[in-house]
């Protein structure tokens, strides 16, 4: 075996996931302090498994209110706590920076994040909810089937690509500030509310390509766009009663977490786009 | 309707033996047969006529005869009639032609340029009726070494194994989702991967409910593009988990599944409303790279707790040597590759016939590039697309294949007659189809029978020629190219397969 660059270098084969990693007992006993249903974990220094490892570790104790402290950029927070039987939904606070797929796959519980999330916010997530007090990156809510997310500030490219609803299950994404391309696109389902708070007075959203391919679910945008902005298979309407009621909902909700004159918020201009056929890509074939 | 087309196939109907039982009238989905009581006649259409066969083997009296019709146009080797029919349809739409199935056109199948092996006098054959034959392979990452500890004569391995998924025989059937196929096929291969102790696909269709708990550890679930009925516990209750990146029928390309097509209960298994379209991206979203395809893996470990291996399939294309060992470095426990050949529901006919490399070549650089990087063991390699027979499933084997998807195959055994017409959603045969009048026609307790009786008929068939190499655990035939030898074939595809010639 050849050891490279000091790295663990196997044939030219690195694990950057599973190599090295510390035994959970080791790592909970070090950086876990437990009182009552209350948890703190210390993730200085640990890898992207070790955390959850110690994160599984911590819920199966019982405790239901976590704060992992020192997070950067470990991936996946969130993704290892299905737990078939006794399922009890955790508060996880985390703070400084989570890394990829923040939440991906969650299964109902609530993480608040106080810091910048990276990309991959909720990936696939069931229910549940998730609040960061900062931006996050690219595909955000990519497939989110249920349950709530809200960022503060910006978010990257493809925010809420191929999001789904089915029945009970309806995804919501509430965003602060501002988008990049490509939001919503595929879009078959669920609510996004984007804001645009982080924009000076009349400056417009700079996404282009929104709702791209999108054929379910509905985007609720304040400020300008531009038609040349959206995607042809988007339609842009002005918000009926109904529409409103679930527009000031989640803005106080948004208020409730960040801060913010909801009033204020709602009295800005919304449109909405929805897509303008279930079946945008119905007529391409000859049989 | 299109207008100046030829009927593909010719019916005849031999008066004196039809009892006007109108058999035929009945099975034909695509209303071909038609009784006129005034005249008590069974009269055709055959431009309806997709030669499935059904009506033929149904008639009580064998009075129907379903024919090709051959090309009536001048005879043209550049300008074959389909050429022609197809640039006339699209002339007339401007649409994209699709097809189902598998590729058919003549391209070289190396399966059958290549003989295998048997002892003579220097080495004993083995009769398996008689004699141990292990066909048992486990699926999954294996570890670099194996520290085994000897302690008061109690053997334990000390090494950290990764999960593996043990089958009875080196055949699992491929992806078919609820929505391509009907619940009834579907159910049809969940039986019988339960029965014989192999496994199942669900494609990107979800796994309904009920048969989570009864079938899951018989289930590869496919978590795609457009995630379709991916939850946590969809996951978990799986024993192998498949990213889709590509399939051999349509590399490059994503699916739709026609919004008519999403009933009530493929909406509840898919999780999306009824009647919408699903479409499947070309892209996974979050997967751009390497890194990214990694991203996903170790996501889907996650939320498995590490307890399932992940597969990733891929189309078989140009440098796909070099793309599976980016796989297996990106931390895939198995690798699927999908050949030429591999077939689907539906898809353009342009990208089915044209796009893609042979599953044989493919395999062969795969796993021995895998070898030469020292790392084929991190993984198990599934070959797909057009294994016909037990034979082909013993030199994919021989070619570096742990074990094989079959899926053309599987559809063969319930009564598909490859009309390749998945797309319409007429099948009559109640494979390829939702429509319940159609769907009644199979009965997963006789049909899952039937793929039980395949998966039989050739692992006994494989055994008897494990044997004859004097060989006996399939695992000593893996990539053992010496067994192989070819025939009819160029230096440079026997270079490509790591094959000598016949003779040598």
């Amino acid at each position: 075996m050849s050891r490279m660059n000091g790295m663990n270098v196997k044939f030219g084969y690195r694990d950057n996931f599973l190599g090295d990693i510390r035994p959970v007992d080791e790592l909970f006993a070090q950086n876990v302090i437990i009182e009552g249903n209350r948890g703190v974990i210390n993730a200085q220094g640990m890898r992207h498994k070790e955390i959850n490892d110690v994160l599984r570790e911590t819920a199966k104790k019982g405790v239901t209110d976590i704060t992992v402290n020192n997070v950067f950029g470990q991936r996946y927070i969130g993704t290892r706590l299905y737990f078939p039987q006794n399922h009890k939904p955790l508060t996880i606070e985390i703070n400084k920076f989570p890394g990829n797929d923040l939440g991906a796959f969650l299964n109902g519980h609530k993480i608040i994040v106080n810091g910048n999330a990276q990309d991959g916010v909720g990936n696939t997530m069931d229910d549940g909810e998730i609040i960061v007090h900062g931006r996050a990156g690219d595909v955000v809510a990519m497939s989110m089937r249920g349950g709530k997310i809200f960022i503060r500030d910006n978010v990257g490219y493809r925010t809420a690509i191929h999001m789904k609803e089915y029945r009970d299950k309806l995804p919501v994404l509430v965003i602060g500030g501002t988008a990049q391309d490509f939001l919503g696109e595929y879009m078959a389902g669920g609510i996004v509310i984007l804001l645009g708070l982080s924009l000076k007075n009349g400056e417009p959203h700079r996404a282009n390509y929104i709702g791209t391919g999108m054929h379910g679910g509905v985007i609720f945008l304040r400020g300008n766009v531009e038609q040349h902005q959206l995607g042809k298979e988007v339609g842009a309407r002005e918000l009926d009663d109904a529409d409103k009621k679930i527009v000031a909902k989640y803005v106080h909700e948004y208020c409730s977490h960040f801060g913010g004159n909801a009033e204020e918020i709602l009295s800005g201009r919304f449109i909405k786009l929805l897509p303008v056929s279930l079946r945008p890509y119905g007529k391409i074939y000859a049989y | 309707m299109y207008s100046y087309l030829l009927p593909e196939f010719m019916i005849e109907r031999l008066e004196n033996r039809c009892i006007r039982c109108r058999v035929c009238e009945r099975q034909c989905a695509n209303k071909v047969h038609e009784y006129d009581g005034e005249l008590d006649k069974l009269f055709s259409t055959e431009e309806n006529c997709v030669g499935c066969q059904r009506c033929v083997v149904l008639c009580p009296t064998n009075a129907l005869y379903v024919r090709p019709r051959v090309s009536d146009y001048r005879p043209n080797s550049s300008w074959t009639r389909d050429k022609m029919q197809n640039l006339k349809k699209q002339a007339e739409t401007g649409g994209v032609i699709l097809t189902g199935s598998g590729n058919d056109k003549p391209y070289r199948i190396y399966w059958d340029h290549l003989v295998l092996n048997a002892s003579q006098v220097t080495n004993p054959s083995i009769d398996p009726l008689r004699e141990p034959m292990e066909l048992k392979t486990f699926l999954g990452r294996k570890p670099d070494t194996l520290k085994i500890n000897f302690d008061e004569g109690e053997v334990k391995i000390e090494s950290e194994l990764h999960p593996n998924v043990p089958i009875n025989t080196p055949i699992v059937f491929s992806a078919m989702s609820y929505g391509a196929i009907s619940y009834q096929a579907y159910k049809s291969l969940a039986i019988a991967a339960k029965e014989f102790g192999t496994l199942f696909n669900t494609g990107e269709g979800g796994l309904p409910v009920h048969m989570r708990k009864e079938f899951g550890n018989n289930t590869i679930v496919q978590c795609a593009s457009g995630r379709f009925g991916v939850d946590p516990e969809y996951l978990n209750s799986a024993r192998i988990i498949e990213i889709k990146i590509g399939q051999g029928a349509k590399p490059g390309i994503g699916g739709h599944l026609p919004g008519e097509k999403v009933s009530d209960d493929i909406a509840q298994t898919r999780m999306i409303p009824r009647g919408t379209d699903a479409l499947s991206p070309a892209p996974q979203h979050d997967i751009y790279s390497i890194e990214d395809l990694s991203m996903l893996i170790y996501a889907l470990k996650e939320a498995t707790n590490y307890e399932k291996p992940v597969s990733v399939k891929i189309a078989a294309v140009h440098n796909v040597a070099a793309i599976a060992s980016g796989i297996v470095r990106a931390g895939a426990d198995i690798v699927a590759i999908d050949g030429l050949r591999g077939g689907t529901g539906a898809a353009p006919l342009a990208t089915r016939d044209n796009v893609g490399i042979p599953l044989e070549l493919a395999l062969a650089a795969v796993d021995k590039r895998l070898r030469q990087e020292g790392i084929r063991h991190k993984c198990s390699i599934l070959a797909a697309g057009g294994i016909r027979c037990s034979a082909d499933v013993i030199k994919a084997i021989a070619l570096g294949a742990d074990a094989v998807y079959v899926g053309t195959a599987a559809l063969v055994a319930m009564g598909c007659t490859l009309c390749h017409k998945c797309y319409t959603g007429k099948c009559n045969w109640g494979i390829c189809t939702q429509d319940p009048y159609l769907t009644k026609r199979l009965n997963p307790e006789i049909s899952s029978k039937k793929l039980i009786n395949l998966l039989k008929g050739w692992s006994h068939e494989i055994q008897e020629m494990l044997g004859g190499m004097g060989i006996n655990a399939i695992e000593s035939l893996r990539g053992n190219r010496e067994h192989l030898r070819g025939v009819g074939l160029e230096e440079w595809e026997l270079n490509v397969l790591g094959v000598k010639g016949a003779g040598e």
